[in-house]
């Protein structure tokens, strides 16, 4: 039980919440250093196979500037949203009803590892002659793999639930519906954003790979295009905007993680 | 075992015989999903053959190579880590989101860097599972109590009966938790390299069957690698179990 949860790598925010907030001056400078770090590689490995960051950045604008850009981007970004919000609202129902009910917890959790730690893109082949080519069969692999840790993640949060809330739940009769908005729910919420932390990450992954098997639209069909062609300034511009972008919104739930976890030891 | 374990048994069971039913009754496209009984004879057909054992295989090593590499680098880069406080901070968000970053993107680069063989691939898995490992002993590090620490200053341990007999043990669950860890991201990194840019291995022979509409040999692939890799990750759970059992008996 312990170990299937609390040190799985995706979910830092446990590990964090025990620390200070790091000096964001140190990470900027990380950051530099990361920076720097490419620069040489650039140089040793020459410009062919790694553009340097100042080119990567200037590919990066011409790209964005160009006309068939937001339509990729918009179908990568609806794509991974609709699977975003399948998988949160889903996912709570799923893990609210498993942490609720001991035995069909019991029942499901081991299969749901079992399925979180198989290697999923396997799956893709199937979800197509499923769903067809087309935006829903990547839904609905961004829904696979982002409703997975949000399920484990409310689960266990539910079955945590000190007993005396549940307790003063019954002795004030309420309905399920009630405990579950009022009680449950209030009471999970810190979890249940790390479990959507790891949902957006995952579900992101999910749309991406989807994307770049079998479509013809995407951030996803962008990168193996140019794969396929070896155009490495296309490549590295679009990995610096993925980088960015999941790092960007990452950090922002890390924060809410952060705030809500300390909000919930200090109450 | 358990009633929950019985119940479990009895509803996978249960999908199964509901899916062979359904794809013999013409219930669901035959061009969609095939019966359960003919995904396991194409997995069947697949073992038999020369091209796929030799596909499984080449798999098989790349997960080790990258198994056994991000072990080593990861602990070591973990055990230093620990050391630089002021720089393990700074990473820390870095680290956090780190697994946002759809990491196969940089195959090209490997490419290039390596040449067009199987380390591109293996340096897919080994940068999947590497973060893993390190989260890990880092925080195996952090959780040795300090009580240990100061008994072990009080005996005037030296380093290496210190590492011996406090850090190992006291850390142990938590390299156990990041070496499962690293067994399955080794594996998702290596077979989505494989599916997505690689021209060989089982990831590129699953691309490949649906590619050429070879349902049969397609879902048997899939149910070998679901089985493979299930049996792999639940034989360490349950290693695992036992380690922690006796450690609760102590």
């Amino acid at each position: 039980m312990r170990a299937a949860q609390d040190a799985d790598p995706l979910v830092t925010a446990e590990r964090a919440e025990r620390r200070a907030v790091p000096p964001a001056l140190d990470t900027m400078l990380m950051i530099g250093g990361l920076v720097a770090l490419w620069q040489v590689g650039t140089i040793l490995l020459g410009h062919e196979a790694l553009p340097s960051p100042v080119a990567t950045v200037s590919k990066l604008a011409g790209i964005m500037a160009d006309e068939d850009f937001p339509r990729h981007a918009w179908e990568t970004a609806r794509a991974s949203l609709t699977a975003l919000v399948i998988s949160l609202v889903a996912g709570l129902a799923i893990g609210l009803a498993l942490g609720a009910h001991r035995l069909a917890g019991e029942v499901a959790e081991p299969m749901l590892t079992a399925l979180y730690s198989i290697p999923k893109i396997t799956l893709y082949p199937i979800i197509l002659l499923l769903f067809g080519l087309g935006i829903s069969a990547k839904i609905a692999f961004g829904v696979i793999h982002g409703i997975i840790p949000v399920i484990l993640f409310t689960m266990n949060a539910v079955r945590n639930i000190c007993a005396v809330y549940l307790r003063s739940a019954r002795a004030m009769r309420l309905t399920a519906a009630q405990t579950a908005g009022t009680i449950i729910v209030p009471a999970a919420v810190p979890e249940i954003v790390s479990g959507f932390r790891v949902g957006f990450a995952l579900t992101l992954l999910g749309t991406l790979i989807g994307e770049m098997f079998a479509s013809q639209r995407g951030i996803g069909y962008m990168l193996v295009k140019a794969m396929e062609t070896g155009d490495t300034g296309t490549v590295m511009a679009l990995a610096l905007l993925l980088v960015v972008l999941a790092t960007a919104a990452s950090a922002a739930l890390l924060a809410l993680d952060r705030r809500l976890r300390r909000h919930a030891l200090a109450s | 075992m358990t009633r929950a374990g019985w119940i479990r048994l009895a509803l996978i069971v249960g999908a199964l015989a509901l899916l062979e039913a359904a794809c013999r009754h013409g219930l669901v496209s035959r061009h969609a999903v095939i019966p359960p009984s003919r995904m396991i004879e194409g997995a069947w057909n697949a073992i038999a053959a020369d091209e796929t054992r030799a596909d499984i295989w080449l798999t098989l090593q790349n997960v080790v190579l990258s198994l056994i590499l991000s072990m080593i680098v990861g602990t070591a880069a973990g055990l230093m880590l620990h050391k630089a406080t002021r720089f393990r901070r700074a990473l820390d968000p870095l680290l956090a989101s780190y697994y946002a970053v759809p990491t196969f993107v940089f195959y090209p680069l490997f490419i290039v860097l390596f040449g067009l063989n199987r380390w591109p691939l293996v340096a897919i898995g080994f940068l999947f599972a590497v973060v893993a490992v390190i989260i890990n002993t880092l925080d195996g590090l952090a959780r040795i109590p300090r009580a240990f620490v100061r008994t072990a200053a009080v005996m005037r341990l030296t380093r290496s009966q210190y590492a011996l007999h406090i850090v190992l043990p006291a850390a142990a669950p938590w390299f156990f938790t990041g070496a499962k860890f690293a067994v399955a991201y080794s594996f998702i990194g290596v077979i989505a390299g494989e599916f997505v840019v690689s021209g060989a291995g089982i990831g590129h022979a699953i691309a490949f069957a649906y590619n050429s509409f070879d349902n049969r040999m397609m879902y048997g692939l899939i149910v070998l690698l679901f089985v493979l890799v299930g049996s792999v990750n639940t034989l360490l759970s349950l290693w695992e179990r036992k380690l922690y059992a006796r450690r609760a008996g102590r």
